[in-house]
């Protein structure tokens, strides 16, 4: 588990010592991205054939000229413009929330994105992208050949909502509130690893098969239940589940309040 | 010790909320550059989000924060230590008159190694014709080749019409772009540890020496230097230049004489590289008007004199743009270290 960890992460220490991690795109969403700015391109196409079409009455040679060139630039330029413009996305990217980025998480130079799409010559090779694709199996980081030579990554962020605990809980009775010394002993008993299980718990609750969550609330209440005496009014009528609710929220939200 | 998330978020998220703010706005338009007063800000955001984010890695956090406050450390440490990139504005004569040749002269040993290897493939070609004219079939395989050059001279001279009338738009775009494509591969084979290009830069070189040879023991020397020199004076540099670039790239790979690590070889020479192949394309641009709209006209239309003295023009400017401009901003450059 923690191999695979590494293998969809990419580790940054920043100047100031301080740690975030890219996680990694996998290839079926590269390959999904990759379909969608080939449909995009196609798309501005048929678009620009309107006024080529119209070029034509008054110069088919012109006409001509611009087609043949104007695709071309189209297919070579749409990726090099909108990673550009659009800070390392194109409209596939931007659908699925990917990005290319530096490796070592500075921004993305002009060269940088020149090059990994310059070298798309050579990652199609022989055909639908298979020295590419392959490059991206096995390099750890999903890296294709001109990924490598630009140095340079595509990872996949999703959007990052910002926390806002306001509304949880809001409202709702505590029954340990009242009990300032249980309170008391509960955050000093718990670990940070078992808070975190208990936090994770609740947040995950609705992916869990019911069987399964009644199961797990009832250890960790009952884990819980070991680190300090509960007063039988504090737990009389409480499920395991608000038990571990009443826990969380004393240990994580409301220390002002106890 | 677990922090109390609620007030540490509620205290902590205006400022979060500040940040993603700037580097949105940041985001939206490359081009944009910040104020003094801008730049502080977002150091100073940075910095508090910064420490809130170790602050959490150290504490009992979960998840959901820890990866909010990563994505925006993430994207605040590249606006911050990136900077370089953003000065790039587009400067097309300058980039023309001064970045790309001194690009080409900075890396001129990767020219000189495409040249020589395509000189070796003309010195092989135009022997294989020398002694062996049957091998032309195999060596030439275009079928407006295949034929005598004397029938061939005949032909084009003797012609009542503008065989290219109507189409030497589009015959000059499909050139343009087949060219570049050539060459972009050229480039991109460097990553076969220059294997690739080396191959192709040897190829073209057999082609062009075996049209060259069969043309000159034909006795028609003059139609070939007028057919090839108008075109072939900024075409053949310009597929030399990608193959240069793929050199260099070869050269990063190999990283011989270098104690630099991989990733680094290569971050340091993808600009010249970009720069090669982006000077490559203008050239192969040129190349193909004047191969569709001056090259395939002969004597009587045009005269050969004219035509040849029209390609060693295009000669003598290469020549002195690769050799001699830019020269004196990168003098002055030198001195001002």
């Amino acid at each position: 588990m923690i191999d695979r960890e590494r293998l969809q992460t990419v580790q940054v220490r920043t100047p100031e010592g301080v740690m975030f991690a890219y996680r990694i795109a996998s290839p079926a969403l590269r390959l999904t991205a990759l379909t969608i700015d080939l449909g995009a391109v196609s798309v501005a196409w048929s678009v620009l054939a309107v006024p080529v079409a119209l070029l034509r009455i008054v110069s088919p040679d012109f006409a001509g000229w611009v087609a043949v060139v104007g695709y071309f630039v189209l297919s070579l330029g749409y990726d090099m413009a909108s990673e550009w413009q659009w800070r390392g996305q194109t409209l596939g990217k931007r659908i699925l929330c990917l990005r290319v980025v530096d490796a070592r998480g500075l921004r993305l130079s002009f060269s940088q994105i020149a090059l990994r799409n310059l070298l798309r010559f050579i990652d199609r090779l022989p055909l639908l992208y298979l020295v590419g694709g392959v490059a991206a199996l096995v390099n750890r980081h999903g890296q294709r050949l001109g990924d490598l030579a630009a140095g340079t990554l595509v990872i996949w962020e999703p959007p990052e909502p910002a926390p806002d605990f306001r509304a949880w809980q809001a409202g709702k009775y505590n029954s340990l509130r009242a009990h300032a010394p249980v309170v008391a002993r509960l955050r000093q008993a718990t670990g940070p690893a078992e808070a975190r299980a208990a936090w994770q718990a609740l947040q995950r609750r609705d992916e869990l098969e019911p069987a399964a969550r009644v199961r797990l609330f009832a250890a960790l209440a009952g884990h819980f239940r070991t680190l300090t005496p509960i007063p039988p009014e504090a737990a009389e009528g409480v499920s395991d589940e608000q038990f571990v609710r009443n826990v969380v929220e004393v240990l994580y939200l409301s220390r002002s309040s106890t | 010790m677990i922090v109390d998330l609620q007030r540490f978020i509620a205290e902590e998220r205006p400022k979060w909320e500040r940040l993603d703010v700037v580097l949105r706005g940041l985001a939206g338009d490359p081009w944009r550059r910040l104020t003094l007063a801008e730049v502080r800000e977002l150091e100073l955001l940075y910095q508090r989000t910064s420490a809130d984010l170790a602050r959490l890695a150290a504490l009992a956090a979960e998840s959901d924060t820890r990866r909010y406050l990563e994505s925006l450390v993430g994207r605040a440490h590249a606006e911050i230590h990136g900077g370089q990139s953003r000065r790039l504005r587009l400067q097309p004569w300058k980039w023309f008159t001064h970045t790309l040749p001194q690009t080409f002269r900075r890396r001129i040993r990767a020219f000189w190694f495409a040249g020589a290897l395509t000189m070796a493939g003309v010195m092989f070609g135009g022997l294989a014709i020398a002694f062996d004219p049957a091998a032309k079939a195999v060596i030439m395989p275009f079928p407006h080749l295949q034929k005598s050059p004397a029938e061939r001279v005949a032909e084009e001279e003797g012609a009542k019409r503008d065989r290219l009338s109507g189409h030497k738009a589009s015959f000059s775009g499909q050139l343009m772009t087949h060219n570049t494509r050539v060459t972009l591969l050229a480039m991109a084979l460097g990553l076969s540890w220059g294997v690739g290009t080396l191959v192709l830069m040897f190829y073209n070189g057999v082609i062009l020496g075996a049209v060259a040879v069969d043309y000159v023991l034909g006795g028609q020397t003059v139609f070939l230097l007028g057919w090839l020199l108008p075109h072939g004076a900024v075409e053949i540099p310009a597929i030399l230049v990608g193959g240069q670039a793929g050199f260099v790239l070869a050269g990063a790979l190999l990283g011989r004489g270098e104690n630099r690590r991989l990733a680094g070889r290569l971050r340091a020479v993808s600009p010249d590289v970009v720069t090669l192949c982006f000077g490559a394309g203008l050239m192969l641009v040129w190349a193909g008007f004047v191969e569709a709209f001056m090259s395939q006209y002969h004597e009587p239309v045009l005269p050969y004199a004219v035509k040849i003295a029209f390609g060693l023009v295009e000669l003598a400017a290469l020549g002195w743009i690769a050799s001699c401009a830019g020269r004196g901003a990168a003098t002055r450059k030198e001195a001002e270290r």
